[in-house]
């Protein structure tokens, strides 16, 4: 069995002192040893930004892709070898502009990835633009008069799109991150976990003090019931989405690979490559 | 008796053309003849003017004609828009519900056969189609019972007395032109073929085989003509081979996930045109940087934006080897058959992954949808081979929290590759520049022993690539090179007859490679020529330019077309003979 300590590496990474994104990557490397993963068998996929580095941090497969692209890198190795534990990691802009039409077709699709967004509400590498997830009225270098858009409801918009696994946390609260990243995993479908994961250098609103305050754990909603889609969308709705926890889950939906005909437990990559010859010459006379 | 022929079809979208088209030439196919069709349609479903030419021959050959013996048409328009095309004596068989009348000046001999209302006697005018095809095959001399097979085919789900009905169609088209044209018309008899059923297919299925053969089991891609042949065969075959296709929300998402799945071991390709090309620029060069293996397949056609989406063109190739940003080692290569086109896309998967590259397999829009004969293919003539990957292989364990070397700098820069899931294989895979483990590194001799490593991995490609140049070099020293890639091969060939006919010695190559540029091959034959001309579908000459940007010398010239069609054979004759 690894323990976490096993999916460390020897890379610096280079995040600002404070950065949420240390609590996710630890998050990550205990979920993975939690859940009985070892380090070769684990796939992070990451996009591009300051978290996108994540990738690198983390004793495992890793792939730093390109902007905005991590899911379909992502579904990529989940298709080929369904054996491997993929996760894919970014940022709110990675996944929720440039990558968001993957992101809504990844949940629909339903492969079995486990989708970590840490979600600062703000452009941090190119040093502090607006993001699709700050709210409207937000002072950035690309917004000096405060931003005129509105912010993305992204929770609910993956309930919408008919998301199987639906979770957001706190990077404060390594215990219940890692839980739900443990969950995300062994979840079989495509599960989406954001992360409010705060930038200590270029966000000055959405501080870990301001999630602290704002933040509403759906543990201490009477009643909640994370299977329940029509109470999941009400409960977003009714807190601006500032909930963590286990928002919803459907056990009942399939994944994708296992409504594709003729998909086999082996995984694909160990499969033989070779056409027979009368496979071949059966192919042949179908264009005679 | 003649040897062969050219027949239309022609009529609105969604009528029943292509189908026309298939049954008469399957049929064909089937008793030995060679054929080529091509399709002229447009970007619409319903409506518009359509028409599917084929050419039928004893002997092989592979482009379409000049001229037109017979237009079957089921309106008028099909009638004014393609009479031109006809040969002195030749035929024109329209459907007598339009009441078809021949355009001013047109000598063609003109029949009327009452299609639909043969067909509606029958049961359904759906039919008519089928009326049409006996009518032809009264002309050529073809039995009806040489239809049964292809008939059968289709309609056997339907039940025998469809099939029956069909046939009672194809028999009363052939029996109402018989006593129509009785001693009326040239003879179109066509003389005997030798009876070999030979492959009938567009060179998008010959890709999409080829692919299958070449062991590609994972194929991500987003629908787009004239791309979409490809990954329609490959949802229809490749579930019975463990593998799929899934249709991504766009082509950014087709390409990333191929690279997705080749980096986690799988042979893996997508497909698509100019416009979705465009957009898959930065993955492929994620996947150079990343030494990543992948196959992307762009068919060719009228470009810029939307351009001329249902039509040829060749204007692709500075897009292809110049089109990312950044440096990184690249190939395109590109069959000029559809018989090369099923090797060339089983032997791009070898390439991908021996030298760990993307690899572009180009074609254009009438060498991917234009259908002809192919001679039986060759299965030991497709190989595996993964280059530096052993899935199989047990690894040293690696020292402390080092990652494994994926990015070796080498002697010919290739590295050992591994995949995820292998023990002691833990390692980096970055977009940007990286060390020998993977792990992002700026410095600046890291990144130019990296960009030294990958840029060099190609240098000997030309050496070993399968024919970089097919070559028809008739003349130690010949007036004309005439070079071209895709889908002019067939087409140059035919007019080089002529032009050695008028006195002219006439070379022809046909580039296999477009990059790395096989400069000394093309050297060699520009070397032995007095003239060269470089025909394409493109209105700047990029095939013209990379010719010259690679030699310093030879007195090149061009021959170019872009309207939207392809060359005929006598357009090459006539502009080589204004040339020289």
């Amino acid at each position: 069995m690894a323990t976490f300590k096993d999916f460390r590496n020897n890379v610096k990474p280079n995040w600002c002192p404070g950065c949420g994104d240390f609590s996710v990557q630890a998050a990550i490397q205990r979920a993975a040893a939690n859940v009985g993963v070892v380090p070769e068998e684990l796939a992070v996929i990451s996009g591009i930004g300051c978290s996108g580095r994540i990738s690198g941090y983390i004793n495992s497969y890793g792939f730093h892709g390109i902007h905005g692209r991590s899911l379909p890198i992502a579904q990529g190795v989940k298709m080929a070898n369904r054996d491997l534990t993929v996760i894919a990691s970014g940022g709110d802009g990675d996944g929720f502009a440039i990558g968001m039409g993957h992101t809504i077709h990844a949940i629909r699709r339903n492969i079995d990835v486990t989708y970590i967004v840490m979600d600062n509400q703000i452009y941090g590498l190119t040093k502090g633009q607006t993001s699709p997830r700050s709210e409207m009225g937000f002072k950035t270098k690309s917004t000096p008069g405060g931003s005129i858009e509105s912010a993305l409801g992204v929770m609910e918009l993956a309930i919408a799109s008919g998301g199987s696994f639906i979770a957001q946390s706190f990077s404060s609260d390594l215990k219940e991150l890692t839980s739900l990243i443990e969950q995300g995993i062994q979840h079989k479908g495509f599960s989406l976990i954001n992360v409010f994961s705060p930038c200590v250098t270029f966000n000055k609103i959405n501080t870990y003090d301001w999630f602290k305050e704002n933040l509403v754990s759906l543990s201490d909603i009477e009643g909640y019931n994370p299977h329940d889609r029509l109470q999941a969308m009400n409960t977003l709705m009714e807190n601006n989405g500032l909930v963590t926890g286990l928002i919803y889950q459907n056990k009942e939906k399939p994944s994708y690979e296992s409504l594709v005909q003729g998909f086999k437990e082996e995984p694909l990559s160990a499969q033989d490559l070779q056409l027979e010859e009368e496979q071949f010459d059966k192919l042949m006379a179908e264009f005679m | 008796m003649i040897k062969q022929l050219s027949w239309k079809v022609g009529g609105q979208q969604g009528e029943g053309i292509e189908s026309t088209g298939e049954i008469f030439s399957i049929t064909l196919s089937r008793l030995g003849y060679y054929l080529y069709g091509y399709r002229h349609f447009s970007s619409r479903i319903k409506g518009g003017h359509t028409n599917n030419k084929i050419r039928v021959s004893t002997k092989p050959m592979n482009s379409i004609s000049d001229d037109l013996d017979i237009l079957v048409a089921f309106d008028q328009e099909t009638i004014d828009l393609n009479h031109h095309e006809l040969v002195s004596g030749g035929v024109i068989i329209g459907d007598s519900k339009f009441s078809p009348q021949l355009p001013e000046g047109c000598t063609a001999n003109l029949f009327s056969v009452p299609f639909t209302e043969i067909a509606t006697e029958l049961g359904t005018s759906l039919m008519k189609n089928m009326v049409a095809v006996g009518a032809s095959a009264a002309l050529l001399g073809v039995k009806a019972e040489a239809f049964y097979s292809v008939v059968e085919q289709i309609f056997a789900k339907k039940g025998s007395s469809v099939v029956e009905k069909n046939m009672d169609a194809i028999r009363k088209g052939m029996e109402y032109f018989q006593s129509e044209a009785q001693g009326n018309v040239g003879d179109f008899r066509l003389e005997e073929a030798d009876g070999k059923n030979r492959m009938f297919m567009i060179g998008n299925d010959a890709i999409a085989l080829g692919a299958l053969a070449g062991g590609a089991r994972f194929m991500p891609a987003y629908p787009i003509t004239p791309a979409s042949e490809i990954m329609e065969y490959l949802i229809k075959k490749l579930p019975e081979f463990g593998g799929t296709v899934i249709q991504t929300e766009d082509e950014i998402a087709a390409c990333t996930m191929a690279i997705g799945a080749n980096y986690a071991g799988v042979r893996s390709l997508t497909a698509s045109a100019g416009p979705g090309l465009s957009l898959m620029m930065e993955a492929i060069g994620l996947s150079g940087i990343t030494e990543t293996p992948l196959v992307v397949v762009d068919t060719q056609r009228g470009g810029p934006s939307t351009g001329l989406p249902t039509k040829q063109e060749q204007s692709d190739i500075f897009a292809m080897i110049y089109g990312t940003h950044g440096e990184i080692p690249k190939v395109v290569m590109a069959p000029s058959s559809v018989e090369e086109a099923f090797y060339d896309a089983a032997e791009a998967f070898n390439i991908a992954e021996e030298y760990q590259v993307p690899v572009i397999l180009v074609t254009d829009l009438a060498l991917s949808l234009g259908k002809q004969t192919v001679e039986p293919l060759q299965y030991d003539k497709v190989q595996i081979r993964r280059g530096k990957l052993n899935v199989s292989e047990e690894l040293p364990e690696l020292e402390g929290k080092e990652y494994f070397k994926r990015y070796e700098v080498t002697e010919d820069g290739i590295s050992k590759r591994v995949i995820p899931g292998m023990k002691n294989g833990i390692h980096h895979v970055t977009g940007v520049e990286h060390n020998e483990q993977g792990k992002p590194s700026e410095s600046p001799e890291n990144r130019k022993a990296q960009m030294d490593k990958r840029m060099k991995k190609l240098d000997k490609l030309t050496e070993v690539f399968p024919t970089p140049v097919v070559k028809d070099e008739r003349h130690e020293e010949a007036d004309l090179l005439i070079l071209g890639f895709n889908s002019t091969r067939g087409t140059i060939q035919e007019a080089i007859p002529k032009l050695e006919a008028d006195g002219l010695k006439v070379n022809h190559g046909h580039v296999r490679l477009l990059h790395p540029f096989p400069t000394e091959e093309v050297a060699e034959m520009v070397k032995k020529a007095k003239e060269v001309v470089v025909v394409e579908n493109n209105a700047t000459g990029q095939l013209a330019q990379l010719v010259k940007m690679n030699l310093t010398y030879g007195n090149v010239k061009s021959i170019l077309k872009y309207d939207g069609n392809p060359f005929l054979p006598s357009e090459i004759y006539n502009q080589c003979k204004e040339l020289f």
